[in-house]
């Protein structure tokens, strides 16, 4: 399967921070509009694609939305000061490059502070180059979200670039749109929003699909890099079948119905335990009178920094078991 | 004054059935349903005249208070907090306890017994009591039984230019305005809902919203002011007279942005002054509201209150006006349509 990177570029170089959808929202309607039955936005403004079929009602959930930092405040200077939206670290953002929706770009820094360690999100500021306040009023209101500005990147293994996490849940979700063949199931393809704030888009928009079976696309951690925290993910070893997170213990028949289809297509695949975070299936899995849910990961480095990185192969190999999936006729 | 009598009328968590009947007792002739449910929530409709989506505005009916959990054998009674108190703010307050309101006095070791590391931490509740005048276990206990709620005994006044102290602004204040919204002629329908148990984790909200499944949410609240000498401006969520405050964000919701800027474009079309909600810990009944079902748009509407979550905080009167008033003009501006 030839990786399609541009695409991918597109989605992540879109601004969506949690809240502020809009845009990605439009770039992947315009990506899918001719491949599925039905298209809706609700009130949160979840994108819900569907595609009928007279099978079992399947669910599979990516998020649209990204971490971001959101202005509170702007002095006398022009400087900004912000709060997160989603789980933004002060020490990964400190001199990162920022970009709001209009284009306006500026530069995190910090209060003189002896000790880096007490270094907190309220100690630091945004730079966007204006000289008083009136002058970075005509840019940047209060209330105004930015996100990390970082390059895309790939070379022959890896992509390297800011939101992966979950724009290629998205990317995943979109390919598999294209290249799945028809299929007797009725495909509920969410694209959800924030995500990144307590899986709330997921909450309202499974409520109103009410599915038999749930799925979210998103990252996962790695224990591959020098010393890392304790865990038996690692890219290249291919597309991740979750067991649990924070959020979810997988129902059993779906771990044992995404490990078949890996299995019967000789599609890589590992086992996710994550220690740690949780994903749009969290609240899919406890919808209305419950939901069997369950998670197909991409092994990703750095998660929430300004470049995360994945293997191409284990995407690859996740739209791979994503069709698959949505190909079988399912009996849970 | 309604504010006056809502806010000396006690309703701890869980406990708010004196502000329940006394709102009920004020909006019945205004409305055309109204009903508790079986939380305790009371859901009033008003019909309108035209369609509309359904519009919810909610107000919390319950306050912060404490609860008692031991009568000591000398009569001292020890108590456990409801809802989040900083505890620091507690010794030597009045309170009045349980439904016949008993009077008493919060009080601790004093300062002369203290041991040196003592001194410099807050009082926990383990070295707090009530004292109730009660010289022994069995005399206590004819007055006090253990679970009766304790509410802070503080009344209602005016002072300085257009400012109110009260107990329970937070979120009496929200109650007022519904019920003045309630009381007026509006062409939309309105579900006007006054929750239960908001200050311990937003119970009531979300059984509310199941039932109504509103479009839009409108929260109304009495906020934290931190206007004080020695914070920092980006760290000071409002400020006091500043007008309205209009949440971006917070710990349980991201408000919607078209509604936002609807309110903000009003604010200023009308010549109302309003501020945003500067700090975004803390979270309010629209947490519930817009999660409900398929999910609603909604925003929070607070007058400013400083010393939030004590037995005194402290308003503006005319942001108090000024709140109500963008509250009606946001009501008016959704019969409009466009916001859906």
């Amino acid at each position: 399967m030839e990786f399609n990177g541009k695409l991918l570029k597109k989605l992540v170089d879109t601004y969506s921070p949690s809240g502020n959808e809009e845009r990605i929202k439009d770039v992947i309607t315009e990506e899918i509009k001719g491949l599925v039955d039905e298209i809706k936005v609700d009130a949160l403004g979840n994108l819900i694609a569907r595609k009928k079929g007279n099978g079992k009602k399947i669910m599979i959930a990516g998020h649209m939305d990204q971490i971001g930092l959101m202005i509170t405040d702007i002095d006398d200077k022009g400087f900004l000061r912000f709060t997160n939206v989603g789980g933004i670290s002060p020490h990964i953002s400190l001199n990162q490059r920022v970009i709001f929706e209009n284009g306006t770009v500026g530069i995190i820094h910090v209060e003189h502070i002896e000790d880096m360690s007490k270094m907190k999100l309220d100690k630091m500021f945004i730079d966007i180059g204006a000289t008083n306040k009136d002058e970075a009023e005509k840019k940047v209101n209060i209330g105004d979200v930015c996100v990390y500005h970082t390059e895309y990147y790939e070379n022959e293994n890896r992509v390297m670039t800011k939101c992966l996490d979950d724009r290629v849940g998205c990317f995943i979700m979109i390919e598999a749109l294209k290249k799945m063949q028809d299929t007797d199931n009725d495909v509920y393809m969410v694209f959800t929003v924030q995500e990144e704030v307590g899986l709330r888009g997921a909450k309202t928009s499974a409520y109103g699909i009410n599915p038999d079976i749930g799925i979210a696309i998103d990252v996962t951690g790695t224990g591959d890099t020098p010393k890392a925290r304790r865990m038996a993910v690692s890219l290249d070893k291919g597309t991740a079948i979750k067991v649990k997170d924070r959020s979810i213990m997988v129902h059993p028949k779906v771990k044992k119905l995404m490990a078949d289809v890996a299995k019967e297509n000789n599609i890589k695949h590992q086992f996710e335990v994550l220690e740690y975070g949780g994903t749009d299936s969290g609240a899919i899995h406890l919808t209305r009178e419950g939901v069997p849910s369950g998670v197909i990961s991409i092994p990703t480095r750095y998660i929430h920094s300004s470049s995360e990185v994945a293997s191409k192969e284990d995407i690859n190999n996740s739209i791979e078991l994503l069709i698959k999936i949505i190909e079988k006729n399912i009996e849970l | 004054m309604l504010l006056k009598r809502l806010t000396e009328t006690n309703g701890i968590s869980g406990n708010e059935k004196a502000v329940r009947n006394l709102i009920i007792e004020e909006i019945k002739d205004y409305v055309d349903d109204i009903k508790v449910d079986k939380i305790g929530n009371v859901i009033a409709y008003k019909k309108g005249s035209i369609e509309s989506p359904r519009v919810m505005v909610a107000a919390h009916m319950d306050e912060v208070g404490l609860i008692v959990s031991k009568i000591e054998k000398s009569g001292l009674i020890r108590f456990m907090p409801v809802g989040g108190l900083d505890k620091r703010v507690l010794v030597s307050k009045p309170v009045v306890i349980g439904e016949d309101k008993i009077p008493g006095v919060i009080g601790a070791k004093p300062i002369h017994l203290q041991k040196g590391p003592e001194r410099s931490k807050a009082l926990s509740y383990q070295q707090l009591y009530i004292d109730i005048g009660a010289s022994s276990e069995e005399q206590a206990k004819s007055n006090v039984k253990i679970g009766d709620y304790i509410a802070f005994d503080s009344k209602y006044v005016e002072f300085g230019k257009d400012l109110v102290k009260a107990k329970a602004l937070d979120d009496r204040v929200g109650c007022s305005m519904l019920i003045d919204l309630l009381k007026s002629e509006t062409n939309i329908s309105i579900y006007g809902v006054f929750t239960v148990m908001e200050e311990v984790g937003l119970v009531g909200a979300g059984p509310a919203a199941f039932e109504i499944d509103p479009d839009i949410g409108i929260v109304l609240e009495g906020t934290t002011c931190s206007d004080v000498p020695d914070v920092d401006n980006h760290l000071t969520a409002t400020k006091l007279g500043a007008g309205p405050a209009v949440s971006l964000m917070d710990r349980t919701t991201i408000f919607n942005k078209k509604l936002r800027n609807t309110i903000v474009n009003l604010a200023e079309e009308n010549d109302i002054p309003y501020q945003f909600r500067r700090t975004t810990f803390g979270g309010n009944d629209s947490g519930k509201i817009h999660l409900a079902k398929e999910g609603a748009i909604t925003a929070t509407l607070s007058v400013p209150c400083r010393y939030i979550h004590s037995p005194i905080s402290v308003m503006n009167k005319n942001d108090y006006k000024n709140t109500g008033k963008l509250l009606k003009l946001l009501i008016a501006e959704i019969e409009k349509g466009g916001l859906m």
